[in-house]
């Protein structure tokens, strides 16, 4: 029998709305006990109780990433699911969402199948995998939701990824194809004529960079299209890394008027503005652009107001020598898993902008609402899976992107000091994070 | 001086002293005096991963009349073609001891890239729709032949602002020698935001010819009309062309310059071109001053120019 006492930490649990000191008892992988305002001190003696001091720091529910590029199967020179449920383990996640842009597409049960269990082998994280909107992610012939759906993956999430689905047609048969399942379709945000060759925010910034610029009504024009065919089928829609104020206006207005639609911010479109840009450091290429400082705010207010339902990181990868290119060819992507909790709480927490429990929502209960993650992401109470994340909000780091668990290193914050890290990730009870040190998966195996 | 990447990063003085070495240099350019030995020793890359031979050649001979020992490196298309990473390339020029690489791109910011990458100055020859400083500061120079000093002077720059290097680098140098420039241009190639680069921008040109000094035509590429930024190179002659009958709207001793090359029937009719040819001849050698008179601050340290200073 393995006894855990997380002791004398500040519980945070969204969805019984607990901010309070207390301890949390874990029982071979199960919450044995809750002690809210109090302190196990009978445990605390018990010899076969490992009693892990929680002074200071948060006790949360496992962290949840809707938006998750594992790169496994086909571009593991990228990442693997090792090294990214590593990266995942290091920023307090437990359950991720890997992405469909793989090779090959994850479009039939075998490929969402082989994701999911590789996740488990790894047993660093629960890999929840998202399947594609359309085969091959060519956005013209529907994949087969209900293989998918009824694959050991139990796909429920469908997304084209960075590719949107064009046709109002197709979508609108996605939508509709999707209740059968009580599934949610999420379609990128950008309407591809407007833009052809787009390279960063379109702007000020892009105009003397003399770079082609992406409008934010790209990414409007679609969200629009959307919202209106969700509403007209009466379909749940996922509205991936919302970047605009306008887009944040159209959701919360289609929010208003009860639709079925939830949405994510990346931390690095709460953090990140396009006057970086100027050194051409292809590192801050990504998709959707980092906009401006007025979108920034408004992402940031619609966070809090429950607007945007989650944080997630669109966790990116690319190797070196393909970031190491002319801005123009060099690819989109950001890493974002172990730096998604320090962003957020360096420029929303420790500001007092956003109140600490809010936040833990939007890593948690926020996503584990928008699609079935069995139970990542809920409540602290007895009998639940142990999935548990202990936080120092207090803990200043700089990040060295090279030593980050990622096969890659394009983190746009490397360099950058944050406040707040993970310091212990528990996946069933078990340690994956352990002192700010991810376990190998032997060690979780063992 | 460190690197020439774009005028952004210049001062009003900056410029003046480039325009002064240019004049200095300028009958070394001409042919009317020899070559001088300032350079000897130095190597200074030309590293062309965009086709352009005027602006090639143009700063092979800037490099040669002060006697610096020149490389061609040209690569079409990118790096990742190869297989190499553009930072591969970088450090493969860093290995070979170049003193100075002037880089032409199309990629908006390979030159800034590359600063970050070598040690050595870095001279822009143009990237993408970004800078062309060399062009920017050899327009000028030629204004300041003909105008003397370009405080208060009006200059109109015509036509595809959006997609001009050129433009953007004019702007920058026009402003900091006080001239005041009017954009004239079909909306749609206009830049985003533009009003915040300090100029006045109309649509009228016909209305703004009379009082200006300097009219700048940019060449428009035929292959726009695809991308639906004007319907026909026909109307766009007939609005923002430069004409005989628009031109007499001006005033008699107007300077007309064109970067070259120019796209007659389009932007100029060919009258005008053949009128106005030789102040655009004059941009094509004052642009070998320009670009002897970058090399020079940026490689030559304290080193005079023999005779023609003295």
């Amino acid at each position: 029998m393995t006894r855990i006492l997380l002791t004398g930490g500040r519980i945070l649990d969204p969805t019984s709305g607990t901010d309070t000191l207390g301890d949390v008892l874990i029982v071979d992988g199960i919450i044995e006990a809750v002690h809210i305002d109090a302190h196990d001190a009978d445990a605390t003696l018990d010899s076969d109780v490992e009693v892990v001091d929680c002074t200071g720091r948060w006790i949360t529910p496992g962290f949840v990433d809707l938006h998750t590029h594992l790169r496994e199967p086909g571009f593991e020179d990228a990442e693997d699911v090792a090294t990214g449920s590593m990266a995942g383990a290091a920023g307090g996640y437990t359950a991720l969402c890997a992405m469909a842009n793989t090779n090959p597409v994850c479009d039939s049960a075998a490929v969402a199948e082989l994701v999911y269990r590789r996740g488990q082998e790894v047993g660093l994280a629960d890999v929840f995998p998202v399947g594609s909107i359309t085969k091959g992610m060519q956005g013209q012939e529907l994949t087969e939701f209900g293989e998918l759906n009824r694959s050991a993956a139990h796909v429920d999430f469908f997304s084209d990824d960075g590719k949107p689905v064009a046709s109002s047609l197709v979508m609108r048969r996605a939508l509709q194809y999707s209740k059968a399942f009580d599934a949610v379709i999420c379609n990128h945000s950008e309407d591809p004529d407007l833009t052809v060759d787009a390279q960063m925010n379109e702007g000020a910034v892009a105009s003397v960079l003399g770079l082609p610029g992406w409008p934010h009504e790209a990414e409007e024009v679609m969200i629009a299209r959307d919202l209106i065919l969700a509403a007209g089928v009466g379909a749940r829609l996922h509205v991936p890394h919302v970047t605009t104020k306008g887009a944040v206006d159209l959701i919360r207005l289609a929010k208003d008027r009860g639709l079925r639609v939830t949405a994510e911010v990346t931390p690095h479109h709460l953090s990140l503005t396009d006057d970086l840009v100027s050194s051409y450091d292809p590192v801050l290429k990504v998709n959707p652009p980092v906009r401006t400082n007025e979108d920034v705010q408004a992402l940031r207010e619609a966070l809090v107001d429950g607007t945007l339902d989650a944080v997630a990181t669109d966790h990116a990868p690319h190797p070196p020598e393909l970031k190491d290119q002319e801005w123009e060819h060099a690819p989109c992507g950001m890493l974002g898993l172990e730096t998604a909790f320090a962003v957020v709480n360096t420029d929303l927490i420790a500001t007092g902008q956003l109140d600490p429990l809010a936040a833990i929502a939007r890593f948690t209960a926020g996503p584990a609402a928008v699609r079935d993650v069995r139970g990542h992401g809920g409540a602290i109470v007895v009998g639940a899976a142990a999935n548990l994340t202990v936080l120092d909000p207090d803990h200043t780091w700089t990040v060295d992107a090279p030593r980050l668990h990622s096969r890659a290193r394009n983190s746009p914050f490397h360099g950058r000091t944050l406040t707040g890290k993970p310091i212990h990730t528990l996946l069933r009870g078990v340690f994956t994070l352990r002192d700010g040190r991810v376990v190998s998966d032997q060690e979780v195996r063992a | 001086m460190k690197h020439l990447i774009s005028i952004e990063d210049l001062t009003t003085d900056d410029v003046v002293q480039v325009l002064d070495t240019a004049e200095a240099l300028l009958p070394i350019a001409l042919r009317e005096r020899n070559s001088v030995p300032t350079l000897r020793g130095k190597v200074v890359c030309n590293l062309f991963l965009e086709d352009s031979t005027r602006t090639r050649i143009s700063f092979d001979l800037a490099a040669k009349r002060l006697s610096a020992e020149v490389i061609n490196f040209s690569a079409k298309g990118s790096s990742v073609s190869k297989g190499e990473s553009f930072k591969d390339t970088a450090l493969t020029l860093d290995a070979m001891g170049v003193d100075c690489v002037v880089v032409r791109s199309h990629s908006a910011g390979a030159p800034v890239q590359l600063s970050s990458y070598l040690d050595v100055p870095i001279l822009n020859a143009g990237d993408g729709w970004h800078q062309h400083p060399t062009q920017g500061l050899l327009d000028v120079f030629t204004m300041r032949r003909h105008l003397g000093n370009l405080k208060g002077r009006k200059v109109v720059i015509v036509g595809d602002v959006l997609h001009s290097r050129v433009a953007r680098s004019e702007v920058q140098a026009l402003h900091l020698l006080g001239a005041e420039v009017t954009l004239v241009a079909p909306p749609t190639l206009l830049p985003p935001d533009v009003e915040g680069w300090g100029v006045t921008v109309a649509t009228d040109l016909d209305a703004i010819l009379p009082e200006v000094d300097v009219i700048y035509l940019l060449r428009v590429q035929r292959e726009r009309m695809q991308g639906a930024f004007f319907p026909s190179s026909r109307e766009y002659a007939h609005i923002w062309g430069m004409d005989a009958r628009r031109l007499r709207l001006a005033k008699p001793d107007v300077l007309v310059l064109h970067p070259g090359p120019m796209n007659r029937g389009v932007e100029i009719t060919a009258d005008v071109a053949d009128a106005h040819q030789g102040v655009i001849t004059e941009q094509v050698t004052n642009g070998i001053a320009i670009r002897m008179a970058c090399l020079y601050l940026m490689l030559a340290g304290e080193t005079a120019i023999p005779e023609v200073v003295a």
